[in-house]
């Protein structure tokens, strides 16, 4: 340490050693920092007593609190069903259209049923019900199966396509691909398509859709809920608009899903979801 | 060798500077394109029209080019740059291995970054953050990384003076502790072994919880290793060679190195608080984060106090600003570090821009600016130039590129907090107020403001550019001096 010297600037002693012109000052650690350091070791060393820590061989020390994450997340969860008990329990044992006529219980499924859209619904059929390309949208009153309580209920239980057992099935045949009728036919019965919408088109193909589709849509085009089969005359459309999509469908159609809820919703829940979608615009 | 010697000057040793002269170029170049790349998906984020409805150009597919080029191709510039500056002018002894060595080290590591990031954009991935690049990447990597610590150890071990200089501790923990970090977390099974008929494809051995904590070992060693460890590596020598002003507390730099890369080691698994990593290991993460709170500090402290009795350079001192400033940075990003790492903070921070913001005010602040005070230091003494083509420009990159950070943490900051606080609002009736996508609707106008952020950060490091290219090519811009005002220099 021959090469000591004093710093001038702050009256240090430097450390003797010196690399490409850097020297160091021999300034002893700064006391707030020691502190500081050796409360943080101090409040560690705590945690761990009280909190689950160091591992052992076969276990882990449990720390004398005994609390983990997940009995921490079930009690916070239990304190927020406990917090809406005083009204879920006013749910049970009453019918969806029981709880549409008490307004009081009416109001909060509105409540609920915003947010219980808005988490599970909302990605395919858009905010508010307002759809999106090939998700149906729920705010009109074109419904594929049913838009009154009971059948909005039905289809958020069980779904469509869904694989439960009380799914909602239908199962429009691939009438070209599985060459039922020919490419042309398919145009013919398009454009009468198109006609009973009030979208130009023409009457050749009346006879074609008569023997075709007419069993399911019904002769005016006008659908059959019981069957999940979609109204053809309004010009709303599921899938891609206009005849291009109507020749596409018979060719060979697209068949949705919507997953069931039972199971992953609770009973309370989905009366309230099923009464906020009824009333986005197009309940019956 | 005695003390008188070595501080004579080292004109007798044959420093290899042609390397260190590739690798400030390399940086230079990778900053600017891992810059732009951040820019361009900070945009994305607030437009989403900008993915092009190109499957090369989404986010998901460009955001590890920006990663990988701002971390490991500039910041991995940066310090092979300066590591084989400081090791060689410490050590009074020429670069082990010769140029040979030293262009391996070179080309080897700019061939695996190119190779990785045509991977990203090629959709080839491990689907590890910040450790996508697949096994033949990784190999490489290992090769240059191990020509790598050949070549900074050797320097170390043919040293020509007694001791080593701190900043060698700093960037020797970094090397060796990244080569651990890289080879635990990229243990993979290439499917081309096992009949698969992929090249590009691997599996990761472990899976499920073990996976996630092996990575997030990895990934925060990497920034405590990487972008922590090795930058004050580089603080210890440029701070004060440019301040011109002795250390300021050895000791300091012992404890707070020891303690550093003791404690950082442990601190990984506060990034999977409330997951299915079981609660003893999510403790430990927690408590050792708070215990590195302080040996952080003290690479602080040891940058910011090196400035006692000078601090009036910082008025007269573009290049010192920017060392200082990002010291400050970094204090202050590791103060907020361990407060984001309790359990409580994690609940309302996590997942949200709010790590974001934590992550670029180190990034930006701290390791982008010390940086750019090395590489304004170095790039006149590379090249012989007498100083810099402009000082004025510094100032100018430095308050541009201040204003884009601040921009950027305070809007990332504000929405983070914002989501936090959304997705844990519950209305009067005991239902969550807001649904998740009205959380993301909400940070639309935070993210055009980081990327107007991003943009004036751009825009700095353009400024910087074009200094270099001035200073390079011999140029002097007629400035007059700065001038300390009279009340400081009356002090």
């Amino acid at each position: 340490m021959a090469n000591v010297e004093k710093d001038p600037v702050t009256g240090t002693n430097t450390t003797g050693h010196e690399w490409d012109g850097i020297k160091e000052l021999d300034t002893p650690l700064p006391k707030w920092w020691l502190t500081v350091f050796y409360a943080s070791i101090i409040w560690a060393i705590g945690y761990w007593v009280v909190y689950p820590s160091w591992p052992t061989l076969n276990d882990y020390a449990k720390g004398v609190w005994e609390t983990t994450n997940r009995l921490e997340h079930a009690q916070e969860m239990a304190a927020v069903a406990q917090s809406r008990e005083v009204w879920t329990s006013k749910f049970e044992g009453k019918e969806i259209s029981e709880v549409a006529a008490d307004s009081e219980l009416l109001n909060y499924a509105m409540a609920g049923g915003r947010v219980i859209f808005a988490d599970n619904c909302q990605p395919c059929h858009g905010s508010s019900g307002s759809g999106a390309p090939n998700y149906p949208v729920l705010a009109d009153d074109d419904w594929i199966w049913g838009g009154t309580l009971d059948d909005i209920q039905q289809t958020v239980l069980y779904g469509i396509r869904s694989g439960h057992d009380e799914a909602r099935v239908s199962d429009m045949p691939a009438l070209v691909a599985d060459e039922m009728i020919t490419a042309a036919d398919a145009d013919k019965i398009a454009d009468y398509v198109m006609k009973l919408g009030g979208q130009g088109g023409s009457d050749a193909g009346k006879d074609l859709f008569d023997e075709n589709c007419a069993a399911c849509h019904a002769e005016d085009g006008a659908g059959v809920q019981e069957l999940g089969a979609p109204r053809l005359n309004d010009g709303i459309w599921l899938y891609k608009a206009g005849k291009d999509g109507v020749v596409a469908q018979i060719t060979k159609p697209n068949h949705g899903v919507m997953p069931a809820w039972s199971g992953r919703l609770s009973e309370t829940e989905i009366k309230q979801v099923s009464i906020y979608v009824h009333s986005l615009g197009g309940g019956q | 060798m005695n003390q008188a010697t070595t501080a004579t000057g080292a004109s007798d040793v044959a420093y290899n500077e042609d390397v260190v002269r590739k690798f400030v170029l390399a940086a230079t170049f990778w900053g600017v394109i891992g810059f732009l790349a951040g820019t361009f998906i900070a945009f994305q984020l607030a437009f989403p029209a900008l993915n092009l409805g190109l499957e090369w150009t989404t986010f998901g597919r460009l955001r590890p080019v920006h990663t990988s080029a701002v971390i490991f191709a500039f910041g991995g510039s940066i310090m092979f740059a300066t590591s084989f500056y400081v090791v060689q002018r410490t050590c009074r002894a020429p670069l082990f291995g010769g140029k040979l060595l030293a262009n391996l080290i070179f080309w080897g590591y700019q061939l695996f970054i190119v190779i990785a990031a045509l991977g990203y954009v090629l959709g080839v991935t491990q689907g590890k953050e910040y450790a996508e690049p697949e096994w033949y990447a990784d190999l490489l990597l290992t090769v240059v990384w191990v020509a790598y610590l050949v070549a900074f150890a050797g320097t170390l071990m043919t040293r020509r003076v007694s001791h080593i200089y701190v900043a060698n501790w700093f960037y020797l923990a970094f090397i060796i502790t990244v080569a651990m970090l890289h080879l635990g977390n990229n243990i993979t099974l290439p499917v081309v072994l096992f009949g698969g008929d992929s090249l590009a494809k691997s599996y990761i051995w472990a899976s499920g919880v073990q996976d996630a904590m092996t990575q997030w070992w990895y990934g925060h060693n990497a920034v405590g290793f990487f972008l922590t460890a090795g930058f004050l590596g580089l603080m210890y020598y440029f701070v004060p060679k440019q301040a011109n002003r002795p250390v300021y507390s050895y000791r300091l730099s012992i404890i707070h190195f020891w303690a550093l890369v003791f404690l950082y080691i442990w601190a990984g698994p506060h990034h999977l608080h409330y997951t299915s990593l079981p609660d003893w290991t999510q403790t430990l993460g927690m408590t050792f984060s708070i215990m590195l709170w302080m040996p952080s500090w003290g690479g602080m402290i040891n940058g910011l106090m090196t400035l006692s009795g000078a601090w009036e350079k910082l008025r007269t001192d573009p290049v010192l600003r920017f060392l200082i400033a990002a010291v400050a940075f970094y204090g202050m990003s590791t103060f907020e570090g361990p407060a984001m790492s309790i359990k409580a903070v994690n609940g309302l921070s996590h997942y949200t821009d709010w790590t974001v913001g934590h992550v670029h005010s180190g990034a930006l602040g701290w390791v982008a600016f010390v940086s750019f005070g090395a590489m304004y230091y170095l790039i006149p003494k590379l090249w012989g130039r007498t100083r810099l083509y402009s000082l004025r420009l510094v100032t100018y990159h430095f308050w541009i590129a201040t204003i884009g950070i601040v921009l950027y943490i305070t809007a990332m900051w504000i929405s983070g907090i914002m989501q936090g606080l959304m997705w844990r609002a519950y209305d009067d009736l005991g239902f969550l107020q807001y649904s998740f996508i009205e959380s993301v609707e909400a940070m639309h106008p935070y993210y055009v403001i980081r990327a107007c952020g991003g943009v004036l950060f751009v825009l700095g490091a353009l400024i910087m550019v074009w200094n270099f290219i001035k200073t390079i090519q011999g140029d002097v811009r007629t400035e007059d001096e700065f001038v300390a005002p009279q009340s400081a220099a009356a002090e």
